[in-house]
């Protein structure tokens, strides 16, 4: 059974039709990417796994449990950790509050506690800046914290939407290193890039979605010499 | 190990007593330097003429004899006003949403709270005869239940009255607000009419909250004028005080109230954080009805007289404190409660004397919404509405 999957999911907002039947698996220990132009529907995916917005048709199920109807709040404790676009830093709480925010489903102390020094260990910037708030932090901070605070209770399955955005090539490496690492640890790893090519270095498989559609679905490496990805999203003429 | 949790936060218990003072005490300084300015400049006018014909003191003797008193009641009603202010500020805080109905929640907690009281005086176990210690028991508990019934109050009226509408255009919310107003004062109305037959409810008589402690003499011309202050008073600043610090406590050094400042700054993000958000926001609710609660109660014992209606004007005090400090900012609503009482009070006692009787007690609420509308104009977020760091 795959750890995730969606079968003809359809999602709207209002009467915007975001999905257009989507049907895609994730297996327990993979990294798989969704890539995609703008508007294509890779953040309305995301959003549709975590219950941010219910599919009007179609099913989303975890470890065969089927997830559609959920509470956001029920399918994050499920073990779906949602990094969001655009980083969701709460910027009035300070980096350390954000993170305790992040293992806010954590009951044991100790365990919230070996979890806040293992984002150290990942992104000692983090620890430097502890008592500064979210709002304050640059561009690249926050989605250092945002990723660190997603990894705060330990998802079965992690899901990032461009986690690259707005970082250095040197921080957009350390991003995509710690995603590997976090993968090497047990987590399962859905990835959406607008960065087609970084993304596809990591992943093992991956989804093209265009206009609510998936149009391939193929390996990365197979995707990486697609004809059509190579045109659309790798800027290969 | 428990280097980054939970660390015992006393700053965070110290903190708003010391903002309390330092609010206190700057807005009464200002208000008295005002006041006082104004008695050397009409000293020597017909209105000091006319004081020092009825009185035989000059006016500025007048003004500085009566000040102590005039600062403790400002400030216990300022306390009153902070704890309703806090109640509005909450709920915005988390649905960026003013709460009309939150003054009848206010007249809850008071009815709950002065019914019980009555019965218990009918059954003899307050009033004539009855120990101290008991009397005080017995008004701590009756504020505790006022707390209760109010906060769930609250809780039942987010969940029929504006969960529902969450989505709905802003304005739909609000106006569902102003109908709860009005459902609750005639359903408190309804409800008196039916098992008391009255409406009005008198704060019963007991303990010793009435009597007055006197701190000494202050000079006033040839005569004295004794500076006293009732034992209510000193109840209304220390329960109010104890309140706001626990509230502080909790918003900001919980595991809740970061839930609650979470939910309050990016709800979606909140909710994949693990967080309940209609649980959260049914805690903000319930928080703000319990402190409006209490503040009812705290009303009562100082007015005595209550009636299904009187949570307009407090309600209308304390809305406009929370956006004179700032609306959805905790301290803020400390700081407007404590200004607004202040100076409603002052010119409540001074107006009528600076005016020789021309504008008189009626008039006391023109300064503080006209000092609102000066404040938001030049400061439209309200005084501390740019301290974002402050924010729920
Ligand atoms: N809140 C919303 N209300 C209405 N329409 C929306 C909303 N969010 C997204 N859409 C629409 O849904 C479609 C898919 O948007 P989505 O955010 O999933 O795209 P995306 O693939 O993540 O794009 P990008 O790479 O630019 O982030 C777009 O046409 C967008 O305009
Ligand atoms: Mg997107």
């Amino acid at each position: 059974m795959s750890l995730l999957s969606l079968e003809n999911v359809h999602s709207y907002y209002g009467h915007i039709h975001a999905l257009k039947g989507i049907s895609l698996r994730i297996e327990k220990g993979e990294i798989v990417t969704l890539i995609g132009s703008n508007g294509a529907g890779k953040s309305t995916t995301l959003r549709t796994i975590s219950g941010l917005i219910h599919p009007k048709r179609g099913k989303v199920s975890l470890d065969g449990k089927d997830i559609s109807t959920m509470a956001p709040h029920l399918i994050v404790r499920a073990g779906i950790g949602h990094v969001p676009e655009g980083r969701g830093i709460f910027p009035r709480l300070t980096v350390k509050e954000n993170l305790e925010i992040g293992a806010y489903t954590i009951d044991d102390d100790a365990e919230a506690e070996r979890r806040m020094e293992y984002s150290f260990e990942l992104f000692p910037r983090l620890k430097e800046r502890l008592e500064q708030k979210g709002g304050t932090l640059s561009g690249g901070e926050q989605q250092m914290l945002a990723i660190a605070r997603g990894l705060m209770l330990d998802p079965t399955l992690l899901m990032l939407d461009e986690p690259s955005m707005g970082l250095s090539p040197v921080m957009v490496d350390l991003v995509f290193d710690t995603i590997q690492k976090v993968n090497e640890n047990g987590a399962t790893i859905l990835l959406v890039e607008q960065n087609a090519l970084v993304a596809l270095s990591v992943a093992h498989r991956g989804y093209v979605l265009q206009t609510g559609e998936i149009i391939i679905s193929d390996t990365a490496s197979n995707l990486r010499n697609d004809p059509t990805v190579q045109k659309a999203y790798l800027g290969v003429e | 190990m428990k280097k980054y949790l939970k660390p015992i936060n006393l700053m965070e218990l110290l903190r708003p007593l010391g903002q309390l003072i330092v609010f206190s005490l700057g807005s009464a300084a200002v208000l008295s330097i005002i006041v006082l300015a104004l008695a050397i400049v009409l000293n020597n006018t017909a209105a000091g003429d006319k004081i020092f014909a009825q009185l035989k003191v000059s006016l500025f003797a007048y003004t500085v004899a009566n000040l102590p008193q005039v600062l403790v009641d400002g400030l216990t009603l300022g306390f009153v006003y902070a704890a309703i202010a806090l109640g509005y500020t909450m709920v915005y805080g988390v649905l960026e949403f003013i709460n009309f109905a939150h003054s009848e929640i206010f007249a809850i907690g008071a009815f709950v709270g002065v019914e019980i009281l009555i019965a218990l005086q009918n059954a003899g176990l307050i009033g004539s005869g009855s120990s101290l210690f008991m009397d005080y028991v017995f008004l701590i508990l009756a504020m505790l239940a006022g707390m209760a019934v109010a906060g769930g109050a609250a809780i039942a009226m987010e969940r029929i009255a504006y969960r529902p509408l969450r989505n709905a255009p802003r304005l739909v919310p609000l106006i569902s607000a102003i109908g709860v107003s009005f459902f609750l004062q005639d359903a408190i109305r309804l409800t008196e009419s039916l098992t008391t037959g009255q409406f009005n409810r008198i704060f019963p008589t007991f303990g010793n909250f009435d009597k007055r402690i006197t701190f000494g003499k202050i000079p006033m011309g040839a005569a004295e004028l004794p500076f006293s202050v009732p034992i209510k008073s000193f109840i209304v600043i220390i329960a109010a005080v104890l309140m706001l610090v626990v509230l502080n406590y909790l918003v900001n050094a919980t595991k809740v109230g970061k839930a609650i400042r979470a939910v309050a700054q990016d709800r979606a993000t909140a909710s994949l954080m693990g967080i309940d958000v209609n649980h959260i926001i049914a805690i903000t609710f319930l928080i703000g009805g319990a402190l409006g609660g209490a503040a009812g109660l705290l009303y009562a014992l100082k007015f005595t007289r209550i009636d299904p209606y009187v949570g307009f004007y407090p309600g209308l005090k304390a809305f406009t404190a929370a956006v004179l400090g700032g609306i959805g900012n905790l301290t803020g609503a400390l700081l407007g409660g404590i200004i607004l009482g202040l100076l409603e009070t002052f010119a409540g006692s001074y107006l009528s004397i600076f005016t020789m009787g021309a504008a008189g007690v009626e008039y006391k609420d023109i300064f503080a919404f006209a000092i609102l509308i000066l404040v938001l104009i030049f400061r439209p977020n309200g005084l501390l509405g740019e301290n974002v760091t402050e924010k729920v």
